[in-house]
């Protein structure tokens, strides 16, 4: 083996043993390293007891409720799974929307109740113009099937209780 | 082994060579870039969900792309440089570094300034964020680790070391939003195909290109300059017309 030969088998062993160790090591801290908890895996106890954290998901359509202050909102983040109930006082980013993707940081209360101080708006990878999305809004509607989408909206929205304002 | 392989591995061959190249790659990438920022800011539509505030994707994600890509071809670099002993690739290693760390830095502020309207914060310690963060640090890393050895082969020797050991970082960048919840959203180009408009594409893959350009003829001005001041003890250095006047 040439010195040559050597030093190129030294270097290809020790990137392949290096990226072996970070992988393990990254494999290990999988849950530290990931932004946000899921609402499943919230109501599984996988998140936090008593401490902030993340949350991560979709704003559940019509579950947007502005109280009469207009600074504080209900709403709920859903992961199509599960769902949990949110309540943030505060000015919402540009982007917060009903089916749109949200990260609120915040505690969980009794009653399984998140209450946030920070709602970051998650936007996803695809860029279309304003025709082109209602054309494919349009296109994904016809395709939906009425009768079962209607009754499934209304299911989803439930009032917030009385008590649940700071 | 035929020698003329490592005909312009010399730094004397390859200091003319350079000179030449680099108009090839200057002209082109200027030109690309303002065709590129046309396209960008005045052909392509608004998008549908952030209207006019997306274009700033056209700088972020061909800086973020080649942030990675010119590690990996230091590091790649800085590998032959070891392993074969050439002078030259070691040189070339040294000259790519300000560059990357430059377009590092670019994707981190320009993603700041999009994070901002768009998620409702300036930066997050999520692990796209985290990792390209520590991609900047290892081009400074690197920069200030060669700039600290006086010797230019043990410099050679130390940065190539870290460069290479750096290089694990680049794939987990990359796979960072597949692998873990993150507030950054998926990759836009994928090996399947690009979820994006077509004018908005063309913009991007333009100053893409353009940007790639400056990064070839920026790196060859400056291993021009890191050959002339390693060499400048000897013989054909001291014969340059540039050298003597």
């Amino acid at each position: 083996m040439t010195p040559r030969k050597k030093r190129l088998m030294f270097i290809l062993l020790g990137l392949a043993l290096l990226g072996g160790a970070v992988g393990l090591v990254l494999f290990a801290l999988k849950d530290n390293v990931s932004l946000y908890f899921t609402p499943t895996q919230v109501f599984n106890k996988e998140a936090p007891q008593g401490r902030s954290f993340r949350i991560g998901g979709l704003v559940e359509e019509g579950s947007v409720v502005r109280a009469k202050d207009g600074l504080t909102v209900h709403f709920k983040i859903t992961d199509t799974a599960k769902s949990m109930e949110v309540v943030y006082k505060g000015i919402l980013p540009d982007l917060f929307k009903e089916g749109k993707g949200v990260v609120v940081q915040g505690k969980l209360q009794e009653g399984n109740v998140f209450y946030a101080d920070e709602v970051l708006a998650k936007h996803d990878e695809n860029y279309m113009p304003p025709e082109a999305k209602d054309a494919l809004d349009k296109a994904q509607k016809s395709q939906e099937n009425q009768p079962v989408t209607q009754p499934q909206k209304n299911q989803y929205y439930t009032p917030p209780s009385a008590n649940s304002s700071k | 082994m035929s020698i003329n392989w490592f005909k312009y591995a010399a730094p004397s061959n390859f200091y003319h060579l350079a000179g030449k190249l680099i108009p090839w790659f200057a002209v082109p990438a200027a030109i690309l870039f303002v065709v590129g920022m046309y396209i960008g800011f005045f052909v392509a539509p608004p998008d549908a969900v952030q209207s006019e505030a997306y274009r700033i994707i056209f700088i972020h994600v061909p800086a973020s792309i080649l942030s990675m890509f010119i590690y990996l071809i230091m590091a790649g670099y800085a590998a032959l440089g070891l392993i074969f002993n050439t002078r030259l690739s070691s040189m070339m290693a040294t000259s790519l570094a300000p560059t990357g760390a430059l377009f590092a830095f670019i994707s981190l502020w320009t993603g700041a300034l999009w994070g901002k309207p768009m998620w409702g914060a300036w930066w997050v310690w999520d692990a796209r964020l985290t990792s390209e963060l520590i991609l900047l640090f290892l081009y400074l890393g690197f920069i200030a680790l060669q700039a600290s050895i006086d010797d230019p082969r043990r410099a050679d020797r130390a940065g190539a070391l870290l460069a290479i050991v750096g290089s694990v970082n680049v794939p987990i960048i990359y796979f960072s939003v597949k692998w873990w919840n993150t507030l950054h959203q998926g990759s836009t180009i994928k090996f399947t195909g690009t979820s994006m408009h077509i004018a908005m594409q063309q913009a991007m893959f333009i100053t893409l290109a353009a940007c790639w350009l400056y990064v070839v003829a920026v790196s060859l001005a400056r291993v021009r300059s890191i050959i002339l001041e390693r060499e400048r003890s000897t013989q054909w250095v001291s014969e340059l017309s540039e050298v003597r006047s």
